[in-house]
């Protein structure tokens, strides 16, 4: 099927226009890398203006059949002789459409930086990628066969000036070559092919060449990449690819199979692939590599100080005609890729997929930029053309959505790996809207128990059921109340034996008895709270069950305050008679005995007055 | 008791204490500042829940840790192919979801032969974390529905245990039932299958009804037909349910423990609830029409019956007339039953029994009449070792337990009772069904520990009590006695009631240890993903069937058909995206009897069948080269079974040599020669699998195959994966007419 562009092209060569300026390429030095599945030409022109006017552009024309596949094109000015080549500045390049041309050519103009006069030359480094240029041939093969392809392209430079000198070299992976169009000074010298030189061509030169050859390579077609990188301002950089590859180059036909592979695969599988390699900058963290029905388990990866090599394997070999889908993700840290810039962040990260060299990225690729909720004033410099669009994606916790830059660019290869910058403004208190949600959100819930708990949502206020409850309720908090007052006389019975220890030690027998005034009016005073209590308890019907425990527990308080102060008393009688400390134990043990066990048994009547509640 | 609006603050004078520095009145602060023992009670008790709540949450996410977020086995894979169609498309086209991805070329209606139930949940959970603003994946909520359920099932196991016993047994119960092997064989993270929701449904449902019976309330009533309701959405096992509580009732009635409330209760739950199940379309109006039901039709009948004989007598004050009537009344209304049941099912309008149901009461059954069951491995009979590993102790527990509801025999114990031995039997005719037996396993052996470890330290309690308090309290000792005496503690002393406490924890101790390395061993795999350990120990891992579907669902037309053995239809479906011709929901017969006719015959044979369901291709699962034991040619005797059952052509004893499964040089000739044996054994005599040993030797059954030149005229091989443990084939169209 390649072969009918050759006779179709023969037509051009012979009905083409006249040389439409003054211009002469006096050499032309042309090198076509088929190594790989992208077809790589550097061309180095050497232009001379014979004609009398400045010219400041020159126009490259390319056939159709080359100029839809370009993928790349990029025109340098080489000025030293091959020395300064890293200081080269690309030209800028576009798309013309010159009158009086054969329609069936694309022409490119490249704008030299200043005119070119009379008699004067310089030398253009041009560089084209070309995709899909590679046609295989047969173009359904069995496992077992190796894969054959056919490249076409004209022996001469096809220009619309005249060419005085010009050689070709085509490199082909191997030395292995089915057949090639052979014209004069045609040779094949290891794996690379030489045609020419030829000399004083006329314009619109054509003569088809055809190579034939084996090539291997992996021929990795992504038919979509979706790249999306997310940033978060809390120092991460998340970036999520999404896959879809397929093997595009001869056809599998018939059986696969697996013994044959596994025996040699080398072999029997030479035309497929098994895994590709992506170089993540370095750094890069939490790695994943999954599909549609989960984790791919076939996968290593290393890294050190300058990249981050991923080697996947899709869950198959990948034959000819075979797709894959898969998702691969990864963090970044944040400050190597996000720049402050006059009140302004940007971004700065590569373009192209991260996958070797071999991947062609066809039909779309789209590295969206997810940007945090609340930026604005969004912008995007691109070093090459992209279509561009904004979109609202919604993540964790948005309410008004996250702007998302959707950036779209097809026929990608790895020449596009170069960066582009999205300026964006964002205020950092935007960070915290998140976490507050989430803090208030909790609080909003805390608070609605709370207030459920303390509210009253009963439908009929006076049903029996709701009244018997409302006065249990009251009962509770009544003996809570008789409880708090028996805590604090037991506590004010402390006190007092906290001043008797304190007699024993300094033998102040005043303060002591000062201390014993206090803590009987105190205990006067609370005995004086707990009486409207009791009789409240005693007249409600719903205490009528604890109610014995309460008398008890009241009535055993009294004896014991009546044993304290008697013990008190006794103690200060003795201290004022200066008797011995031992004959005051004696005659406080008893009282002592009978206060300890009064003290057990209050306590265990709390306890289980408590449980009642 | 935390809403009393003037309950006292106890701050007032603990603060005014605690100005002093006097050190001797800050154990006094501390004291007041207390929480009264109620709360530190409430404290205690709901922190445990909360802690049980999450740990039957995380015992559950072995799966997840250890492999992925994925989904498991083969049924939950068409229920998360359901799930996400109902998210994707809306809960009307799911309804009246026709797919015609399964059963080709028949199809299936999805919306009417499904419990939605699960579906309908996780897409719920779904779509509120959504709107929420949490950017969930629909995977992630299906993975996690069964050990959120499991979660919730524990709060209802401590409500059950409290009505059944007190609020300790319901902690215990809640505790047991988080970690029990034969609930989380169900519900491990990824196991996004009906019993997932089911459980906690049933015991719901139990719970409400117990509650309404209890209580006699008609609201408690409605919950108990919601709770159901939400059952019979979700699972078929609901059959359990509608069949239990007509039981119970009964057993109520005859030991004269009828009451108003029951009546209520079932009344009002038995109504409501059938009518809300009508709502499910694959239920129907099963309720009045199948033999399954008719026992909650009867019990509901003859309620009415006891009733209005109560309201007779009441009116009658001559017993000996009653004596008559009731004589009268009893013939009638059981010669009206009977006539109607006979009638029913003479006309057709009441469906016999189905083969489960069958299988169910007769274990020998579906052996003899239904292979198609008896070929589920979850069908057969249970082991006495699988009853060890999913219960442990609770095994032991489980009587004890039965002792102590029988000492304190209340319509809520005997409740329990009949769950637990009538779930017991059926866990030992079905592996399956121990899912059902767990909760009451666990709820009455809760009531057992409970029970005896509250004795226990009721024991050493007063003991102490006594101790500390000292001989001179006279009234200190003869209370502690009284107490003793009230408790009946057994005749022997604090030591040796100490000894046993510990006795109990260690048991506890080693249940906990137990449950935990079942959970991580057994049933956290996946089975999509086999995992094994390597030659140098390493983890291998075996992606095979992944790698398959995947390949499928890339590499072959969208419409293409793919036979293979029912197994796999879900996953095929689910994960490969094509179309199958018969999968796990058998309801077909006679389709998987024709697959398992085309699996068994000679190739030109079984191309001719292929031919005729549009196949184009044949997917095969192969383990002779890694070893992996449930692979097709293990289950082919099934397959010949199943086909045989229909189409007489196909003879068991062909496939055997002297009653013997043999696949090496001895076997059988059309074993040697047929479509399965062929598609299994595909170049497979030329592989070397194991060092030593002849080319063609399967690692899965240990012989050196029989026929290692097998040669195919009518399918070629498409794929094979890494493992070879599926093969896929394709069919060839026809060779030219010459």
């Amino acid at each position: 099927m390649g072969f009918r562009f050759v006779f179709f092209f023969f037509s051009i060569a012979i009905l083409s226009t006249p040389v439409i300026s003054d211009l002469i390429l006096s050499k032309v030095d042309r090198k076509i890398d088929l190594t790989s599945q992208i077809v790589r030409i550097s061309s180095t022109l050497k232009v001379e203006n014979e004609g009398p006017n400045v010219v400041s552009e020159v126009l490259l024309a390319f056939p159709e059949y080359q100029a839809k596949n370009l993928a790349y094109l990029v025109c340098s000015l080489n000025e030293g002789k091959g020395k300064s080549k890293g200081s080269t500045i690309s030209l800028p390049v576009e798309v013309v459409h010159p009158e009086g041309m054969p329609p069936q050519l694309t022409f490119y103009s490249v704008s030299l930086p200043k005119g070119l006069s009379k008699g004067e030359s310089l030398t253009l480094d041009v560089f084209a990628v070309l995709t899909h240029s590679l046609q295989p041939f047969p173009e359904e093969i069995t496992q077992a066969d190796i894969q054959l392809v056919v490249f076409q392209d004209s022996a001469y430079f096809l220009s619309p000036y005249a060419i005085k000198f010009q050689s070709l070299n085509v490199k082909l992976p191997s030395p292995r070559v089915e057949s090639f169009t052979k014209l004069q000074k045609t040779k094949l010298v290891d794996s690379e092919i030489k045609y020419g030189p030829y000399e004083d061509l006329p314009a619109f030169s054509y003569s088809p060449i055809v190579v034939h050859y084996e090539n291997n390579r992996p021929f990795a077609v992504a038919q979509e990449l979706l790249r999306e990188i997310e940033i978060s301002h809390w120092g991460n950089l998340q970036v999520t690819e999404h896959y879809k590859i397929v093997h595009g180059g001869a056809h599998n036909k018939g059986e696969f199979s697996r013994l044959d592979y596994q025996a040699r695969p080398h072999v029997r599988g030479a035309s497929s692939f098994r895994r590709l390699i992506a170089k993540l900058p370095p750094r890069a963290h939490s790695v994943y590599y999954r599909d549609e029905i989960g984790n791919i388990s076939t996968s290593h990866l290393w890294g050190d100080s300058r990249k981050t090599v991923l080697e996947i394997e899709p869950r198959y070999p990948m034959f000819g005609g075979w797709r894959t889908a898969f998702t691969i993700g990864y963090g970044l840290p944040l400050q190597e890729f996000l720049f402050a810039l006059e009140g302004k962040r940007f971004l700065n990260f590569s373009f192209g997929c991260p996958m070797d060299e071999v991947v062609i990225d066809n039909l779309i690729l789209c590295p969206q930029v997810v940007l945090p909720e609340g930026s604005k004033d969004i912008s995007v410099a691109a070093p090459f053309g992209v279509k561009q669009r904004e979109e609202v994606k919604y993540s964790n916790l948005d309410i008004a959505g996250r702007p998302v830059v959707v950036l779209e660019k097809s026929n990608v290869v790895p020449e596009h790996n170069q960066y582009f910058q999205v300026y964006y403004k964002f205020n950092s208190l935007s960070l915290l809207r998140e976490p507050l949600m989430l803090i208030s959100g909790f609080l909003f819930l805390f608070i609605t128990c709370i207030v459920y708990m303390h509210a009253d949502f009963s439908i009929s206020k006076s049903s029996a059921s709701y009244l018997a409850k409302l006065q249990l309720d009251e009962v509770q908090a009544t003996i809570q109340q008789v409880q708090n007052i028996v805590n604090r006389c037991l506590a004010v019975h402390d006190k007092m034996d906290a001043s008797l220890r304190d007699l024993s030690r300094t033998g102040d027998v005043q303060a002591c008895k000062a201390a014993r005034k206090v803590a009987s009016n105190l205990l006067k005073d609370l005995s004086k709270d707990l009486k409207p209590l009791l009789v409240f308890l005693q007249s409600s019907p719903q205490a009528a069950q604890i109610w014995p425990k309460v008398e008890e527990l009241v009535g055993k308080e009294k004896e014991m305050e009546e044993k304290l102060m008697l013990k008190h008393s006794i103690v200060v009688e003795s201290y004022e008679k200066k008797s011995g400390g031992r004959e005051i134990e004696n005659r406080v043990a008893s009282h002592q005995q009978k206060l300890t066990a009064l003290r057990q048994e209050v306590d265990d009547l709390l306890e289980i007055i408590d449980e009642f509640c | 008791m935390g809403g009393s609006p003037n309950q006292p603050s106890p701050t007032p004078s603990a603060a005014n204490v605690s100005i002093k520095p006097d050190t001797l009145f800050s154990g006094f602060s501390l004291k007041n500042l207390k929480l009264k023992t109620k709360q530190q009670e409430l404290l205690i008790r709901v922190s445990i829940l909360c802690l049980v709540y999450v740990l039957a949450f995380i015992t559950r996410l072995f799966s997840v840790l250890r492999y992925e977020s994925m989904i498991h086995e083969f049924d939950p894979y068409f229920n998360y192919r359901t799930t996400l169609f109902l998210t994707e498309k809306g809960f009307y086209e799911f309804w009246n979801w026709f797919d015609s991805e399964s059963w080709y070329p028949l199809g299936r209606i999805i919306g009417g032969t499904l419990y939605p139930g699960l579906m309908v949940t996780a897409s719920l959970i779904y779509w509120t974390l959504r709107f929420l603003r949490f950017a969930v994946h629909i995977r992630e909520v299906c993975v996690l529905t069964a050990p959120f359920f499991a979660s919730n099932t524990t709060i209802v196991a401590y409500f059950f245990g409290k009505e059944i016993w007190d609020s300790g047994a319901g902690l215990v119960a809640a505790a047991l039932i988080a970690i029990c092997p034969g609930y989380i064989s169900r519900s491990v993270a990824g196991s996004y299958d009906n019993e997932g929701v089911a459980i906690f449904a049933l015991l719901l449902t139990f719970y409400l009804f117990v509650k309404a019976v209890k209580t006699g309330s008609l609201s408690w009533g409605l919950a108990s037909a919601l709770g159901y309701f939400y059952m019979v959405s979700a699972w078929g096992g609901y059959v359990f349910i509608i069949n239990l509580i007509p039981l119970y009732v009964l057993v109520l009635l005859i030991t004269g423990r009828y009451s108003m409330r029951l009546y209520v209760a079932y009344n009002s739950m038995y109504v409501l609830g059938s009518l809300l199940a009508m709502q499910i379309q694959f239920v129907g109006f099963q309720h009045v029409q199948s033999g399954e039901h008719m026992a909650a039709m009867g019990v509901f009948f003859l309620m009415q019956v006891f009733y209005f004989l109560g309201w007779v007598k009441h009116l009658l004050s001559d017993s000996k007339l009653f004596q008559v009537f009731l004589r009268f009344t009893v013939t009638c209304s059981i010669g009206l039953g009977a006539l109607a049941l006979v009638g029913g099912m003479a006309s057709g309008y009441i469906s016999p029994w189905t083969g489960r149901f069958y299988s169910l009461l007769d274990p020998t059954y579906a052996k003899d009449f239904i292979p198609i069951i008896a070929s589920v491995s979850e069908h057969q009979p249970t082991a006495w070792s699988s009853f060890m590993f999913d219960f442990h102790i609770l095994l032991i527990l489980f009587p004890a337990g039965l002792y102590f509801c029988f000492k304190k025999l209340s319509d809520t114990t005997i409740f329990i009772v009949m769950y637990g031995l009538t779930s017991m039997y059926f866990a030992s005719v079905m592996v399956r069904l121990i899912l059902v037996a767990t909760p009451a396993v666990c709820l009455i052996s809760a009531v057992a520990v409970s029970a005896t470890i509250k004795n226990l330290t009721l024991l050493i309690r007063t003991k102490s009590k006594t101790q500390q308090t000292g001989s001179s309290k006279a009234t200190g000792s003869t209370k502690a006695s009284s107490k003793t005496s009230l408790d009946q503690s057994p005749p022997f002393g604090r030591n040796v009631a100490a000894a046993l406490l510990l006795g109990a924890f260690y048991l506890l101790s080693k249940y906990v240890t137990h449950c935990t390395w079942v959970t991580s061993e057994a049933y956290s795999s996946p089975s999509i993903v086999l995992a094994a350990r390597g030659a140098h120990g390493g983890r291998v891992i075996f992606d095979d069937y992944r790698e398959a579907y995947f390949w499928l669902r890339q590499n072959t037309p969208p419409d293409a058909k793919v036979m293979s053995w029912w197994d796999y239809g879900y996953q095929i479906t689910a994960m490969g995206n094509r179309t199958v011709i018969v999968d796990n929901n058998t309801w077909n017969n006679t389709h998987i009897a024709t697959v398992g006719r085309a699996m068994s015959s000679y190739e030109d044979e079984a191309y001719e069948i292929m031919r005729s369901l549009d196949v184009d291709y044949v997917l095969v699962v192969f383990g002779g080269v890694t070893g992996y034991s449930s692979d097709d040619i293990n289950k082919f005797l099934w397959m010949v079974r199943i086909g045989g059952g229909v189409f007489p052509v196909i003879k068991e004893p062909d496939y055997l040599v002297n009653g013997e499964y043999r696949v090496d040089k001895g076997a059988a000739p059309k074993m040697l020669n047929c479509l399965m044996y062929k598609l299994s054994y595909y170049r497979f005599g030329e592989l070397t699998t194991e060092y030593g040993k002849p080319p063609g030797y399967d690692r899965a059954r240990g012989v050196e195959i029989g026929n290692k030149d097998v040669k195919l005229e009518h399918l070629e091989e498409a794929f094979t994966t890494s493992n070879w443990i599926v093969r896929i084939y394709k069919v060839k169209p026809p060779s030219n007419r010459l």
